[in-house]
């Protein structure tokens, strides 16, 4: 199949998924579901550097975050005039994307889990830095109001909802275009073995760079429409741990090394999740989450190593052998 | 006569307070076909390298086809038209025998070619190279799936899949058998016959000597030899390095 191909199918299962949730016509099923699309830009985007050249990113929230107080910043520099969301993603897009390129450059000469500390540095830093910005809000946060009317759908939540299925069918086409192009062969390699990579004319450096910042780019832009999802942003929720925990457990658990794997641990895991949530059976405590989380992963670390696609591949390829 | 392919002079690298190589000469001619050899620990891969690049040479020059290789990363080295295949194979894991070639052909071949180049033809090549090598029926398997000759043998596919004027196959015959050190000499004497420039390190004599037309020593990071293997190998020195006193 090729890219334009998939990208047509992938948009209309997009306006499919719409049009049904606009059938229920329930404003908390947006609410969720693009919590749950959220996840899905952030896992696939953490898999174009994580799954697909091997560096483990522990900074998903800085990225997140960094989008998100874009917003916030933007906003109250042009007060009084209501900026359109798609401008601001943008805006958030480049300035991760950019700190997503100098990221890369300091650290990328750091290998495995040394590269993997100065990310979660990176978060650290970042988050200090936002907590004692004032003109954000700083440790207190920042209300974002809402305009009355959404363009487009009416309701500002269905409006939410539609940006970010949109944000989730292109940062999952551009994983796939990814994975079938050169550029994947050159990010396969770095995750093989580096110094062959080399050998074999593969510019290292500058696939990586591409990588981190199409990793962050994504991350910024799904950390942009933030600020009106929650509508109170204080470093504690923009920064909160589960979007780096989900957005590391995801792919491994859908699988890291296809497109389809961390669409699927996104949509299982953070549906899993909503309903966590609301489920009076645990009980409403948030950190039960991260528990399911946990122990999902510790479940596949040790049944499929390789998640749900890899250990379907595996199975596909012995019943072809066999 | 032309000017040397390879030129390295007076090249040198230290690990911290331990001098790996000093003041190594090396000239190799096109075409040439020269045996690297020294006991264990000598320098010789670290001399392959600062070759390629892998590592960064403390003092001295490499200079290949005319060019100063001063500050030109591994990959740009290999663009050049210096190829390797290395001591342990290192095979790209997750992809398959035929992808592992592509990957040359992707980002040395086609990337030297420009726009003029044919992307069809990528399948074709890599088709082809795994024919020379004998592998043809194995490229949609992944490397695990191979024996310990034929991974050496995917490692000079892919190496001469980046279409090089030097070859340094950095032992490639290591812990093979009797007749596979014959598959893989073979291999490389076609490649010679093609008129590809080869340095062999090895520590097998009977394949060295077989192969070189000069055999090069090196002894705790010093060349101590350089000529005939004949000469090489009666060379007092020498022979104290391998044998002691």
């Amino acid at each position: 199949m090729n890219n334009r191909l998939f990208l047509v199918l992938a948009l209309a299962i997009a306006v499919a998924v719409f049009v049904i949730c606009r059938w229920f016509a329930i404003d908390y099923l947006f609410f969720a579901g693009y919590q749950i699309l959220l996840y899905v830009v952030l896992a696939t985007a953490w898999n174009i550097l994580g799954g697909y050249t091997g560096y483990v990113n522990f900074g998903t929230a800085a990225f997140f975050a960094m989008g998100a107080y874009s917003s916030v910043a933007l906003i109250k520099f042009f007060s009084g005039v209501a900026l359109p969301i798609p401008l601001l993603m943008v805006a958030g897009g480049l300035v991760s994307g950019f700190v997503g390129l100098g990221m890369g450059y300091l650290t990328l000469r750091l290998r495995g889990v040394f590269f993997s500390i100065a990310t979660l540095a990176l978060a650290v830093v970042v988050q200090t830095l936002i907590t004692n910005w004032d003109y954000v809000g700083g440790s207190r946060g920042a209300y974002t109001v809402r305009p009355m009317v959404a363009p487009i759908v009416g309701s500002y939540m269905q409006y939410l909802f539609l940006l970010m299925l949109s944000l989730a069918v292109a940062a999952i086409a551009t994983a796939r275009a990814i994975e079938h192009s050169e550029l994947g062969y050159g990010f396969a390699t770095i995750r093989d073995d580096e110094a062959a990579a080399e050998a074999s004319g593969v510019p290292t450096l500058r696939l990586k760079l591409i990588a981190t910042t199409l990793t962050g780019m994504f991350m910024g832009m799904a950390g942009a429409p933030y600020p009106y999802y929650v509508t109170y942003l204080d470093p504690a929720s923009g920064f909160n741990l589960a979007f780096a925990v989900n957005s590391i457990a995801m792919p491994l658990i859908g699988g890291t090394t296809t497109w389809a794997g961390p669409l699927i641990g996104a949509l299982l895991l953070g549906s899993v999740q909503q309903i966590a949530t609301v489920s009076t059976v645990l009980g409403t405590h948030p950190e039960v989450n991260l528990l399911i989380v946990g122990l999902l992963l510790i479940a596949f670390v040790v049944a499929a190593p390789n998640g749900i696609v890899g250990f379907f591949q595996a199975r596909l390829r012995q019943s072809r052998a066999a | 006569m032309n000017a040397p392919l390879l030129e390295v002079t007076d090249l040198g690298k230290r690990f911290g307070g331990f001098v790996a190589l000093e003041g190594i000469q090396l000239s190799v001619t096109s075409g040439e076909r020269v045996g690297l050899i020294g006991p264990n620990g000598s320098g010789k891969s670290t001399l392959v390298n600062c070759l390629c690049g892998t590592l960064r040479n403390d003092s001295g020059r490499v200079r290949f086809d005319g060019r100063d290789l001063k500050g030109l990363a591994a990959h740009q080295r290999t663009r050049l038209g210096m190829a390797r295949s290395f001591q342990l194979p290192r095979p790209f894991g997750s992809l398959s025998i035929a992808a592992n070639l592509r990957v040359p052909l992707l980002y040395t071949v086609k990337a030297r070619a420009g726009r003029g180049f044919d992307e069809s033809s990528i399948d074709a090549r890599a088709a082809d190279l795994l024919a020379m090598v004998g592998l043809a029926d194995k490229g949609r398997r992944l490397p695990r799936d191979l024996s310990q000759v034929e991974m050496r043998k995917l490692e000079l596919a892919r190496a001469m899949a980046a279409e090089p004027k030097l070859l340094i196959a950095d032992e490639a015959m290591a812990g093979l058998s009797h007749s596979e050190i014959d598959d893989i000499l073979a291999l490389l004497r076609r490649l010679s016959a093609e008129g590809i420039t080869i340095i062999l390190i090895e520590h097998i004599m009977r394949a060295v000597m077989s192969f070189s037309e000069r055999l090069v020593v090196l002894v705790a990071g010093r060349k101590i030899a350089d000529g005939p293997p004949d000469e090489v190998i009666r060379n007092p020195e020498v022979e104290k390095a391998y044998l002691g006193e």
